[in-house]
């Protein structure tokens, strides 16, 4: 299948008085089209950075995006956000949220035709009795359903979601992500999500790509989840793949963050199809025996 | 301290009580001039009493005058608003904008409204026998002005990020993310703004008619100071003060309708 999402050699600085800041460097990734892909590592390693280029809400420094054919050159509702906070106008009520989104993209259509849309993913997301209300009576969780039934509604190109489910509690968390999988399930949406929550990756994802710690963030390595869809979690949580993977997860991110990090960025493979995945820094270059810079504190894999 | 039962009326009760008394003791020993309460209540009885009633130019009942000043005062401060409301987005929005007119704004704030008025007469000259009301109005609505301009511009610049970013990434036009996001979010503090203008605006027009001589609370004081019917001034002062306070809780009531958007 051809590549959908082509990010290219993506940098991004910031000037800074002791000279430019490099946040991320020689970021390359291709993403097919229906691909769920999780990109996971430390907190401040640049990942929401990465998606933000790709929401058009931050510009790129060097390199390119290319969605679906076209050089991506600012923001535009042909990608669904879902942000870390709700970020919903707390002065509409969920169906208005909605509606703002789906009158922008369907102005052609209708306004039954409109209604219905929103209705339907409202419907969807499990808020069928709460679309008249406004943010400020629904609880985090069902805010953030608003937020998802949002991004969905535009039938947008491209899913882009940042630690949508960071701020919920683990329950809701686990419930959200069903909501979001049950959706996804519908029509497979080329969707990147970026989050710090490996078993929320495991869960979610067909890849899982892991940026090394920052500055001059870059992937790192990728995974492959080959788990079947649709995805139980408790089949999953007994099989033994399913810890194997966690373990390389961790592992990835307990050691190799930080030993990648004073390797130079991998120059840029003009490749002529992006199918491979573990492209990025084969494993055997890496000096295991390095000492880490810094030793890791906790880990968010909870 | 503790509270106890009519509180809420018993204490209020002894604060007018003392400030009664305190008016009594003055006007008995050292401000002869100064009428005393009762003497106050009965040179002004006719005007209460009859709040309505029109004599002559300048002696009416009491309600009469604060209408008069009430038009004079809606007009200017509706004036304030428009032009205050669009120049606070202005602010708000640009920096460019804020770095070429913030100083020459901190100069003209703290102008008295004593000040403006001569000069908004001198403006509307030309205007021949609507010159002085022109120039009240001018008065009014440069002086109240600022409040609702400085609280736009913070709100506006306030409106959070996430907000803009949804905007942005549902790429919404221009007026629609001024109607749809920008206004709405920077309501309440439009309504601060709104609700501190009315009160200069209050504060204005009484210095505007004592000037010009115009019908209206305001100048039946100034008259009446020169009448020497000293009871009529405090009558006036009591007025002008309960007017205020009205007006700044109808105010804070519509702000309160808005503040939980």
């Amino acid at each position: 299948m051809s590549d959908h999402v082509e990010l290219s050699n993506l940098t991004k600085t910031y000037p800074t008085p002791g000279g430019p800041a490099v946040i991320v460097k020689n970021f390359n990734l291709r993403i097919r089209r229906g691909e769920f892909v999780c990109l996971i590592g430390h907190s401040g390693c640049g990942k929401s950075t990465v998606l933000s280029m790709l929401a058009g809400l931050n510009e790129i420094s060097e390199g390119g995006i290319v969605l679906a054919g076209r050089e991506l050159t600012g923001p535009g509702p042909d990608r669904g956000v879902v942000f870390q906070s709700p970020s919903l106008l707390p002065w509409l009520t969920a169906y208005e949220n909605v509606m703002l989104g789906v009158d922008q993209v369907f102005f052609t259509a209708s306004a039954a035709e409109r209604r219905q849309i929103a209705e339907y993913y409202l419907t969807v997301v499990g808020l069928g009795d709460a679309m008249d209300k406004r943010p400020a009576a629904l609880s985090q969780g069902m805010r953030q359903r608003v937020g998802i039934a949002r991004a969905f509604a535009l039938s947008p190109k491209m899913l882009l979601l940042d630690e949508p489910f960071g701020m919920l509690d683990s329950l809701t968390r686990m419930e959200l992500q069903q909501v979001l999988v049950d959706l996804w399930n519908r029509n497979h949406l080329t969707a990147l999500m970026v989050t710090h929550d490996v078993d929320e990756a495991l869960f979610l994802a067909d890849r899982i790509v892991m940026m090394t710690n920052g500055p001059e963030a870059f992937v790192g390595d990728i995974l492959h989840v080959p788990f079947p869809r649709p995805r139980d979690r408790r089949v999953l949580l007994e099989d033994p793949e399913y810890y194997r993977l966690r373990e390389e997860l961790i592992e990835f991110l307990e050691v190799r963050a930080y030993t990648l990090k004073n390797q130079s960025p991998p120059p840029s493979p003009p490749r002529p199809d992006g199918a491979a995945s573990r492209e990025a820094a084969p494993r055997s270059a890496v000096p295991m025996a390095a000492p880490c810079p810094t030793t890791p504190s906790v880990l968010s894999a909870s | 301290m503790k509270r106890f039962r009519l509180d809420w009326l018993v204490l209020p009760a002894l604060g007018f009580g003392a400030v009664i008394a305190f008016w009594y003791f003055s006007s008995a020993t050292w401000a002869k001039e100064l009428p005393n309460p009762t003497k106050t209540w009965l040179a002004s009885r006719d005007y209460v009493l009859k709040p309505f009633e029109k004599r002559g130019e300048m002696d009416q009942g009491i309600l009469r005058f604060t209408w008069y000043s009430l038009v004079l005062v809606t007009k200017g401060y509706l004036l304030a608003l428009v032009l205050g409301t669009p120049l606070g987005f202005f602010l708000g929005l640009s920096k460019t904008f804020t770095k070429t007119f913030d100083p020459i704004i901190q100069i003209l704030r703290p102008v008295s409204p004593l000040a403006w008025l001569p000069l908004g007469i001198i403006l509307f000259m030309g205007a021949g026998k609507s010159a002085s009301e022109l120039g009240a109005l001018f008065t009014i609505a440069v002086c109240a002005m600022w409040p609702t301009v400085l609280n736009t511009a913070v709100g506006v610049r306030a409106v959070p990020q996430d907000y803009l970013n949804v905007a942005r990434v549902l790429k919404l036009s221009r007026a629609k993310t001024l109607w749809k996001v920008l206004i709405p979010a920077t309501l309440p503090y439009m309504f601060t703004g709104f609700r501190l203008s009315l009160g200069i605006a209050w504060l204005v027009i009484v210095a505007a008619e004592m000037l010009t001589g115009r019908p209206g609370i305001g100048g039946f004081l100034w008259q009446e100071y020169n009448a020497l019917v000293y009871e009529h001034i405090i009558l006036c002062i009591l007025t002008i003060g309960i007017v205020g306070f009205v007006l700044d809780r109808l105010m804070s009531l519509i702000e309160l309708r808005f503040k939980t958007a």
